[in-house]
């Protein structure tokens, strides 16, 4: 293998017999037994995910906050200590960088980026922390497992050690803490619509507890279910459903911008604000806007990234997610779509796959919840 | 190392050919070739009746990452489908050479048979393939 990059446990996942497959250049599990087996086994039961691609950074420094307040399109001063918030990175034009996940820890914050962006992601940090008493550190030794699932915090218990498995089972949804003897994080977050925690180690720790969690039978899980979970979800995939020139509104995430300050008697100061208040402004204006929609096939057939949609009268799109839905048994998907005000009139659309026109339903995501159909219809 | 029955014949488009009778043949899609698609969630059969020539795409199977179209391996009309694959698409995963078969067809001309491959010639491509 030649500039490929391998997590710490590229051998466990051989072993395991996985499926192997690239991924922003990491040699990465794809699945180990089947997608829909270790899907369903989330939704279920439990599942683990290795994930240690993905990049931490720690922020610390007099100015940590005031830094990523100016950095982030969400605020952090929001957060409380140990508490989790989701965020997009933007450029002065308001285009997404990549969306992340922050953690307060005392007067510290760890930050998780994509692995397909770590690299770009770090050198705006460092670009814009120049003015900043602040100090960045790319964490490059570490492992990050994410275990998800109904049963997943109770099975994750059994493998952790005793006081810090008592500290994580307390932990309320979209918190964490960090040990500070052993280095070992536990957020109670996640990218899978599933209750459970994302924990971050050192290397050296991670085969062992890899090993303990398939020992106590949570299901080794690749890739492949990692997709078709989030989207489910209603999660969006950088790269994918946005980049650096949509913008968060464009993007089903305006919910995440916070424009303003949280006392709501000020405007926050970040980068890529004047541009985004702008296009808020625009988008009340003008009469076609794009805008991401859930789609929902009842039909046999698979949407998949890239089939065109049409909407009568209104306007038209593209998907850019689409996946069969194992928990729904059918097809489902986000798509971006110029549209106009028509649009909340519309319920179904029609989606290009293989040259022919199928009905498909416009619905709100995510489209599971505690694996359920949770999707909501469009109101006419 | 995928599954590779001695006593079948293949194609060079991952289907294989089980002989009935002197005129029948079961046809399916390899260990291999189900490997490669993943979970399939769909599978369109073709319709009892139809008739195919050799090379005809005749069926579409379809998993979570991407759509296939499965190729006559000989001409003949369908005289049997699997029916039970539409509510169990899994079954090819699971037995592609077994309860996954896909389609009987009663061959025009069995003299086409010849072109097909064998086992050890099919796991030669494999190998050539990789």
């Amino acid at each position: 293998m030649d500039n490929t990059h391998k997590t710490i446990l590229w051998q466990e996942h051989c072993n395991l017999g996985a499926k192997m497959v690239d991924f922003a250049g990491y040699s990465m599990p794809l699945s180990y037994s089947s997608l829909i087996q270790e899907h369903n086994a989330v939704r279920t039961d439990a599942g683990i995910f290795d994930v240690s691609h993905m990049c931490v950074i720690d922020i610390g420094g007099q100015d940590a906050s005031k830094f990523l307040s100016y950095l982030l399109a969400n605020d952090v001063n929001k957060l409380t200590d140990s508490k989790a918030l989701y965020s997009c990175l933007c450029n002065n034009n308001g285009g997404v960088l990549d969306d992340l996940i922050v953690y307060k820890l005392g007067n510290n914050y760890r930050v998780v980026v994509n692995a397909a962006t770590k690299d770009k992601d770090f050198a705006w940090f460092e670009q814009h922390s120049k003015n900043f008493d602040v100090i960045l550190q790319r964490l490059d030794n570490l492992a990050i497992i994410s275990v998800q699932g109904p049963n997943s915090r109770e099975k994750a218990s059994h493998c952790l050690p005793i006081n810090f498995a008592k500290c994580a089972l307390e932990l309320s949804k979209f918190s964490c803490f960090i040990d500070s003897k052993t280095n070992w994080f536990i957020a109670r977050t996640g990218y899978t619509g599933e209750d459970g925690f994302e924990i971050i180690i050192p290397s050296a720790d991670a085969i062992s507890l890899w090993r303990k969690f398939i020992n106590n039978k949570i299901e080794p899980c690749g890739l492949g279910a990692r997709d078709t979970l989030r989207l489910e979800a209603g999660m969006n995939l950088y790269g994918q459903d946005m980049d650096e020139s949509t913008s968060p509104y464009e993007s089903g995430l305006g919910w995440t911008v916070a424009l303003d300050a949280i006392d709501g008697n000020s405007t926050r100061e970040f980068i890529g604000r004047d541009a985004l208040w702008q296009q808020k402004i625009d988008r009340a204006n003008k009469s076609e806007n794009l805008h991401m929609i859930g789609l929902v096939l009842e039909d046999r057939g698979v949407l998949r990234h890239g089939q065109k949609v049409v909407i009568e009268n209104t306007g038209e799109g593209v998907i850019t997610s689409g996946t069969f839905s194992p928990t729904l048994k059918c097809s489902i998907a986000m798509a971006r779509v110029s549209a106009n005000s028509n649009l909340k009139n519309h319920s179904s659309c029609q989606v290009i796959i293989r040259n022919k026109p199928y009905l498909a339903k416009i619905v709100k995501y995510p489209f599971v919840r505690t694996n359920k159909k949770s999707y909501k219809l469009v109101e006419g | 190392m995928s599954n590779i029955p001695q006593e079948l014949k293949y194609n060079k488009s991952h289907e294989w050919v089980r002989l009935e009778d002197a005129s029948t043949v079961l046809v399916g899609i390899s260990d291999h070739a189900q490997e490669l698609l993943g979970d399939l969630v769909y599978v369109e059969l073709p319709e009892i009746g139809q008739e195919f020539a050799a090379g005809d795409e005749c069926c579409v199977v379809e998993s979570v990452k991407a759509a296939s179209d499965v190729y006559s391996p000989v001409g003949g009309r369908v005289i049997a489908i699997n029916e039970t694959l539409v509510d169990a698409p899994e079954q090819v995963n699971q037995q592609p050479y077994e309860n996954g078969w896909l389609f009987k067809l009663e061959v025009s001309d069995p003299s086409e048979l010849d072109n097909l491959i064998n086992a050890e010639q099919y796991e030669a491509m494999l190998a050539e393939e990789a």
